[in-house]
């Protein structure tokens, strides 16, 4: 297992905010979470403003998948860890 | 995903869940004065009752509601995971007719069987793996979270019982709890969803089923079910 760079913080205002950043968390398409209650997960989670957050609900939707945060390991375990409580289907994976 | 309850309304027309016993009693939320709230049927309480205590004894050991596990519970816990098996010829395809009862949703939830998340389809949905394509990571990330998630789908389901009368009336949520049934409703979408394999295309099946289907009296209330949380997402924003 790999360890994560402690150092890096994470950073809440925009995906592309700490490119040097190498985890993301992806949410996954599935058939039966209603499109209006991924859009409010992603507002309420992240505090992403309604517009972003039906972006990357419309990005899963349609493309299977989306980024929707990135940073530490650490931070995006904590993230899939507080979507899987709202039943959405959240992955880590190492943004090569 | 779904836009769920879009074309076709809910409940007006559907026996075991229909709101001709009570005015108004849809299950839809509206905002009123800080809060949210809607009005249940008797019958509509008794089944979101149950599907939730369903829930909660498949993430729990121990039943969320002794009160609620009455109504056809018994027999179901994740103790009785030897008979998994038991329950598979009451899938909803294999019986002949379209009563509803609490009974067939027990039987329903149960189906999947309570055994290790990877072999049952409805507990891999709702405590998924967290790496994709790493087994020893997932192993290592459910290892430390998968108790704090199945106890918190276990609180959601609480919170929907001690705040949904089981005879039905008027629900009123604060913020906290409102997220609670925002949470347990979407478990219980998930299980049923994840049991009837349904596609982003239900509704489709929906509106060309028979009603001597069973399988559309399952549909019925799963598209019930999004219908009730879509409106409490619309209230609560």
């Amino acid at each position: 297992m790999s360890v994560a760079p402690a150092e890096v913080e994470r950073e809440e205002t925009g995906l592309d905010a700490v490119p040097d950043t190498p985890w993301v968390t992806i949410v996954w398409n599935d058939p039966i979470n209603l499109m209006s209650y991924v859009t409010y997960v992603f507002q309420k989670v992240f505090g992403y403003a309604k517009p972003k957050a039906e972006k990357l609900m419309l990005d899963v939707h349609h493309r299977g998948k989306a980024v929707v945060s990135n940073g530490t390991r650490e931070a995006m375990e904590r993230d899939a860890q507080v979507l899987h409580g709202y039943g959405l289907w959240a992955t880590v994976s190492h943004d090569k | 995903m779904t836009g769920g309850a879009g074309r076709r309304k809910p409940g007006r027309d559907e026996p075991a869940l229909g709101a001709a016993d009570e005015e108004e009693a849809t299950g839809a939320f509206r905002r009123s004065r800080g809060k949210v709230s809607a009005r249940f049927s008797a019958s509509q309480a008794v089944i979101l009752r149950n599907l939730v205590t369903q829930v909660a004894e498949l993430m729990g050991d121990a039943a969320a509601d002794p009160g609620a596990a009455d109504a056809g519970a018994a027999g179901t816990s994740p103790a009785g995971g030897g008979e998994a098996g038991r329950a598979t010829s009451q899938s909803p395809a294999g019986r002949g007719e379209p009563d509803l009862s609490p009974e067939d949703f027990a039987a329903m939830i149960g189906a999947a069987g309570p055994t290790s998340p990877p072999e049952d389809p409805v507990l891999a949905r709702l405590l998924p793996d967290a790496y994709r394509d790493d087994p020893e990571a997932a192993g290592e990330f459910r290892r430390y979270t998968e108790q704090g998630l199945r106890s918190g789908k276990v609180a959601a389901a609480q919170t929907v019982l001690a705040t949904l009368p089981a005879e039905g009336g008027q629900v009123r949520l604060g913020p906290e709890d409102a997220q609670a049934w925002l949470r347990a409703l979407n478990d219980v979408r998930l299980a049923i969803g994840t049991v009837l394999g349904v596609t982003e295309d239900y509704e489709d099946e929906l509106e060309a089923a028979s009603w001597a289907d069973p399988r559309s009296a399952y549909l019925e209330v799963y598209h019930w079910l999004g219908y009730v949380q879509d409106s409490l997402v619309r209230s609560l924003r």
